[in-house]
Order: structure tokens, then C-alpha cells, then sequence
């Protein structure tokens, strides 16, 4: 036989919110994912919107090049508000 | 290329800043064979662990108990599901997983090893098995593996739940007549101590306790917990006025904890190897369940790819 492949499952909690990574499950396809994930993911009214996606479809970021990637942002500092010193008058801006 | 010493280095740093590890992280190959295996198991005892609770749903005294019950079994089944798939993200396949567990190499919890007599033991195995499972695994939310930490953290919010629900069963037959309360006398007598040995052996017996202890992946020793849970255990027996099975039990005002019997050791040696009331049964249960679901994953297959070849 072969295998279920393996679904990523996302749910959105509620409307308004983004959908969040909740885990995985085998289905046979994409319908039986989200029946799955009601099952498994969403016994207690934990959302109101399910995507899922199978496994292999998701390139992910290597790890090992976490430095090349996220470095560059850490000495840029002027990308945040508090990087400027104003006058108190007007500091809520 | 880093080497070896270096990687391992910084892998021990990391843990030790309290980052979590997650799949693709650079891991030493013990700690991946330590987590399958822990995982695994705990997802095997999960899955086994709805068997003597399945025994009693078509039993339920009432209508509200049958529900709930099922509730709380259709839980733990999402427990295993949550686990293996956490299990997965090490790069070990579901199905291989499941051929371990059937064909007898894979360990599961010895608990569910003991049969479920009574409709006591419903209430039994919710308060003081579900109960010891909760102590486990809520010293398991902050372990150092990021999927096996966030199954936890899923796992301990429904939790508390079955062990209300059992607390409650025993609550109901203790107030009840008399022949009720010996039953959950009866039920208390027999659970105790199988509670206790699910927390393992003890520390200085635990030949994986030092490497799990420093790499996070266990937080607090099988003692610890062991004595954690007969804290919180005993008060909750007396307000059922029901005796727990242990003369040695009694408040140690010095240690600020209560003092208890020793365990048993030969019998959860003897139940661990495989010979315990119901290990037999138990594993001819899980393979006769998945032998005859076998169709039913092949049909289902094979529906989603005709379909997808119409599709095409
Ligand atoms: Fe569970
Ligand atoms: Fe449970």
C-alpha cells in the first residue's frame, strides 16, 4: 500500500486573526486533511477557518544560514521608532 | 564546516539558554535516538491507553458517563496523533513507528497493562492514571524539543478534564451506598500503585535520567514527580474517604512531603517484560484493529488517486 502523505494543518482561531501552524496528520488527500484536523485539532472550538497543505510543498529556510539571513537587520536600528530622540512635548508621536 | 565538538558545543548552549531545539536544528544523533524513542513510546501508550477505557463505553451506567467517556477516549487518540506526528518531525515514518509498536519492540506505558474490572476503574484510571500523566507531561511543556513542547502544552489543556471526570465517577459511587463506595475502595486498591510505577524507576535504578536531564529533554526526575503526585493525590483520597492501599503513607513534617512504601520493583520489572495481566491481550487488540482498518486506508487511497488523476 502506499502511504497517506503528510498535511500540514493551519487554523485561524477566529475572524480577524491570521491562520497558525497547529501541527500536522496523513490523509489520503486534501478533503480528508481537513476532515482529519476537525477531529484532531479542533475538538473544542478552537477555530473557525482551516487551510491545510501537504508537507512536501513547504521549502523551508536552512537553519545553518540563520546568520546570513537575520543578521543584516540587527544593526539597523533606525528602521524603529525609538531610534529618535524627540522633545518630550512631542514624543507620543 | 564547523566540527563535531564545535556543533555539540553550541547545541549544549543553546540548550542551556532555554532556546528549544526545532526539526531542522543541527542535534547530536543520541539526543534524535532519545526523543524518537521517549516520543514514541509516549504516543504507543496514548494509543493502547484507550483500550481498557474502550472496554466500558457500551457499559456506561447513563447516558451523560457514556458521553464523556467517549470524549475522553476520542482525546487520547488525538494525544497519539499529536505525539507520532511530533515523533515524524525527526525523520522517523509513521508507519514504522506503528510497526514497532505492534510488532512488540516499541514500549508503551505498563499502566495500560492492567485490566479495567469495574465501572470504578473508569474512575480510577481518570484521577490517579490520567492524574500521574499530567504530572508527566507538565514538566514535559518546557522540554528542550520545540514539537514535543508545543504537543505537550496541547496535550496538558485537555488533560484536566478526564481526571475531573474521573474524580467525579469515584465522588458519585463513595457517596453512594456501600456497596458503591467498596467498589471504589476496590478500584483504589488495585490502581495506586501501578500509578506510581508509571513515573519509572527510581533515580538511582534510570540508566537515561543524567544524559535527558542535561539536555532538557526531561526537566524533573522520575522521583520528583513520583513524589509530586502522592502530594496531590492524598488529600484528594480523603475527601473521597477512601484509603489509600499503603501503611508506610504518612506526612513527614521535616521533608515537607508525604512519606510512602516502596514500590514493587519485581512486578513492574515483570510487567515491563511483557507479562503482565494484559499485555497479550492488549497488543493482539491494536493489530487486529489495524489488520481489519487495512481496507479501509487502502480504499481511501485509492479514491483520492483516481480522483486526482481525473483531475489531471
Ligand atoms: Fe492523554
Ligand atoms: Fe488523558
Amino acid at each position: 500500500m502506499k502511504n497517506w502523505p503528510l498535511f500540514e494543518i493551519f487554523i485561524r482561531s477566529r475572524n480577524g486573526l491570521d491562520h497558525k501552524h497547529v501541527g500536522s496528520l496523513h490523509a489520503s488527500d486534501a478533503q480528508m486533511a481537513i476532515e482529519n484536523a476537525r477531529d484532531v485539532y479542533s475538538r473544542r472550538l478552537e477555530g473557525v477557518s482551516i487551510w491545510v497543505v501537504e508537507s512536501k510543498y513547504i521549502t523551508a529556510s536552512d537553519p545553518g544560514d540563520k546568520d546570513a539571513m537575520f543578521e543584516p537587520a540587527v544593526d539597523k536600528i533606525y528602521r524603529h521608532p525609538t531610534f529618535y530622540k524627540l522633545p518630550k512635548e512631542v514624543d507620543h508621536m | 564546516m564547523k566540527d563535531q565538538e564545535q556543533l555539540l558545543k553550541e547545541f549544549q548552549e543553546k540548550i542551556d539558554r532555554e532556546e528549544k531545539i526545532e526539526p531542522k536544528d543541527w542535534m547530536p544523533e543520541e539526543y534524535r535516538k532519545t526523543l524518537i524513542r521517549q516520543i514514541s513510546q509516549h504516543a504507543h501508550s496514548e494509543v493502547v491507553g484507550m483500550l481498557p477505557e474502550g472496554n466500558w463505553i457500551t457499559r456506561a451506567p447513563n447516558l451523560r458517563r457514556k458521553a464523556i467517556l467517549l470524549a475522553k477516549i476520542q482525546d487520547e487518540a488525538g494525544h497519539g496523533l499529536y505525539l507520532y506526528s511530533a515523533a515524524e518531525t525527526l525523520g522517523i515514518d509513521r508507519d514504522t513507528l506503528i510497526d514497532e509498536l505492534l510488532s512488540g519492540k516499541a514500549k508503551y506505558s505498563s499502566i495500560f497493562n492492567y485490566p479495567a474490572l469495574t465501572w470504578a476503574d473508569m474512575g480510577a484510571i481518570g484521577w490517579l492514571v490520567d492524574g500521574a500523566a499530567i504530572v508527566n507531561q507538565v514538566a514535559l511543556c518546557r522540554t528542550s524539543y520545540g514539537p514535543y513542547a508545543r504537543a505537550m502544552v496541547r496535550i496538558c489543556k485537555e488533560e484536566s478534564f478526564h481526571q475531573r471526570q474521573g474524580y467525579e465517577i469515584l465522588l458519585a459511587l463513595c457517596r453512594g451506598n456501600a456497596a458503591q463506595k467498596k467498589m471504589a475502595q476496590d478500584s483504589l486498591n488495585r490502581w495506586w500503585w501501578p500509578s506510581l510505577m508509571m513515573f519509572g524507576p527510581s533515580d538511582k535504578n534510570s540508566a537515561h535520567t543524567a544524559h535527558s536531564m542535561n539536555w532538557k529533554i526531561k526537566r524533573f526526575t522520575n522521583d520528583e514527580l513520583r513524589q509530586k503526585f502522592v502530594d496531590m493525590t492524598v488529600p484528594q483520597a480523603n475527601v473521597l474517604g477512601i484509603k489509600i492501599p499503603d501503611d508506610k503513607l504518612q506526612w513527614n513534617e521535616q521533608r515537607g512531603h508525604y512519606d510512602f512504601g516502596e514500590i514493587n520493583w519485581e512486578e513492574f520489572n515483570h510487567v515491563v517484560k511483557g507479562n503482565g495481566p494484559c499485555n497479550r491481550q492488549r497488543l493482539d487488540d491494536r493489530r487486529k484493529a489495524h489488520e481489519e482498518g487495512q481496507w479501509v486506508r487502502d480504499a481511501a487511497m485509492a479514491y483520492a488517486e483516481k480522483r486526482s488523476n481525473k483531475i489531471a
